[in-house]
């Protein structure tokens, strides 16, 4: 029988610390899609998604309703368009059949809208990556995502151009929402098959059918655990209160995914562990490495802080589900936190150093706003930078960069909602357009050859 | 494993009289059976937690009806299904 005090501090988790589901994310394939007939492959996906993802909001908001916990977001993840698309030739199609068919759903985003070229482009992926301005600025729901590196592949520097170029495109054309559409494309390295967050989800080529994959959050509980548990301990008893809060929340998350898999008929795919921020205050991975003794997050020893963060999350949620996979660490997507937006506005933390802490923890340069006068070869290099990272490291990397226009160093940027606000953001004033105009690869490390 | 069909009810606010009088009321309304309870009062906040049966509620309806029984005696009354808590605190 579970005790009072075990009752309580559940409870008290879900009202005072923010604990929460961050996403039930549905994956679909569109494999069964696929004609070159635009008319029949708009309808072929409309069709497949409403029909398979009839019922997720409701069970995602019974579940709500039964175990008291919000689940923020549910969530649709497909197929690569590139490759559902590059029969039909036009990836636009996909596009709007994607952001209607999530409209029918009442899914807040449908992510897929993506190439893999980590090795190089087919003629349907730079149709699709020169599609991304169109399909970003007029839908509503959509969320894309190009993978340009890996740890076998390299990094395909001639997609990482595009997709600077895009980029730019994209700021341009939603400038009047302070470039809300960079919001939505994720460039990654390494991208993962069964992330259920956004808007770098997609329903990997190695997927079945469908599938069910949950993402937690709680970085509320961890904080308020440390308080507790580990004022001003040593950093085992750190990592040790890290990693028993990890399990708690992560079982949660795993209760939650068998219900919703069983409920919807739909396999269970992965839990994944990753401390996910929002701007409310109290939901913030800043103040976890601020309450580890960081005057400010962004000041020396942050890439430590954040180091240990990671590994004790990682460590204390294997053990609570039986399949973990997607992102799996902890975010620090600066406009999404109220601690990264303070440390970022005070100067305290700058592109750089959220570089370094890259390479500890999960996913990138995320929600990062920089000058709108950024050029599209300096956001080029920013992403090649990242990717270097995750190839070299064989890690997750993502760039999510908002080059606002208009904006300079000391504006702000309002998104709204979960997407917060971000001051912008210094980058280097020097070129990289020799460096971007060579193309080519960069070959894979010698760490790709483990066979 | 076999489904358990219990849910966990928490009261928490002020003390008044007559709270658990109208909480009993309202499960019963709904068909929950509860199974134990626990109530203390700590300088004047009131905190009860009952375990329920709810095999013949229906659950939403019983949910939007402690929520509604809440808001109109000035407490925070939450109803969840009890695998919530044995996911949590038990492997």
């Amino acid at each position: 029988m579970i005790n009072t005090s075990e009752i309580l501090q559940t409870v008290h988790m879900i009202t005072e610390e923010k604990l929460d589901i961050r996403t039930i994310t549905m994956g679909i394939s569109l494999y069964s899609c696929i004609t070159d007939d635009a008319k029949q492959l708009y309808q072929r996906i409309y069709d497949r998604i409403t029909h398979q993802a009839e019922h997720l909001v409701s069970v995602g908001e019974a579940l709500e309703c039964e175990f008291g916990i919000p689940i923020v977001n549910k969530r649709i993840s497909v197929s690569p368009a590139s490759l559902i698309s590059a029969a039909c030739g036009d990836p636009i199609i996909v596009a709007r059949a994607m952001d209607d068919a999530a409209k029918a759903t009442g899914v807040n985003f449908i992510g897929g809208y993506t190439a893999l070229v980590q090795k190089g482009l087919t003629e349907s992926d730079r149709r699709l990556i020169a599609s991304l301005p169109e399909a970003l600025s007029t839908t509503e729901r959509v969320c894309a995502s190009v993978n340009v590196a890996s740890t076998r592949a390299g990094i395909d520097m001639d997609a990482v151009r595009l997709c600077g170029e895009a980029i730019k495109e994209i700021a341009e054309r939603t400038k009047d929402t302070d470039a809300s559409g960079c919001m939505k494309l994720v460039v990654f390295s390494n991208a993962v098959e069964d992330n259920p967050f956004m808007a770098g989800a997609f329903h990997g080529p190695g997927e079945g059918e469908c599938c069910i994959n949950v993402g937690i959050s709680g970085p509320g509980v961890v904080k308020r655990a440390l308080e507790k548990e580990a004022k001003d301990a040593p950093f085992d008893v750190v990592a040790e209160t890290i990693k028993r809060t990890a399990f708690k929340i992560t079982r949660v998350g795993q209760l939650i995914a068998r219900e919703a898999s069983t409920r919807l008929g739909v396999p269970f795919g992965i839990v994944d562990l990753s401390l996910a921020p929002t701007p409310a205050m109290g939901d913030s991975v800043a103040h976890i490495l601020e309450e580890m003794g960081l005057e400010v997050c962004g000041c020396a020893g942050t890439t430590a802080a954040l180091a240990l963060l990671n590994d004790a999350v990682k460590k204390g949620g294997v053990m609570a589900s039986s399949q973990v996979g997607g992102l799996s660490g902890a975010f620090i997507p600066v406009s999404e936190d109220i601690g990264m937006i303070n440390a970022a506005r005070s100067g305290a933390l700058c592109i750089e150093k959220l570089e370094a802490m890259t390479c500890v923890c999960s996913v990138g340069l995320d929600m990062i706003a920089v000058p709108g006068d950024t050029s599209a070869a300096t956001i080029s290099a920013i992403i090649a930078d990242e990717a270097a990272i995750g190839m070299v490291n064989s890690k997750t990397t993502a760039v999510r960069l908002i080059p606002a226009p208009g904006k300079k160093v000391g504006d702000e940027v309002e998104f709204g909602g979960l997407f917060g606000r971000a001051p912008i953001m210094r980058v280097s004033p020097y070129s990289s357009e020799r460096f971007i105009a060579r193309g080519g690869r960069i070959p894979a490390p010698l760490q790709s050859l483990k066979n | 494993m076999e489904k358990k069909n219990q849910a966990v009810v928490t009261v928490v606010g002020n003390d008044t009289i007559g709270i658990i009088a109208k909480v009993s009321a309202v499960l019963a309304a709904h068909d929950a059976n509860i199974l134990d309870i626990s109530q203390t009062v700590l300088s004047g906040m009131f905190n009860m937690i009952m375990i329920v049966d709810i095999s013949l509620s229906e659950f939403a309806s019983l949910s939007a009806a402690l929520t509604k029984l809440g808001a109109e005696i000035g407490l925070e009354i939450r109803i969840q299904r009890s695998e919530i808590f044995d996911a949590m605190h038990r492997i």
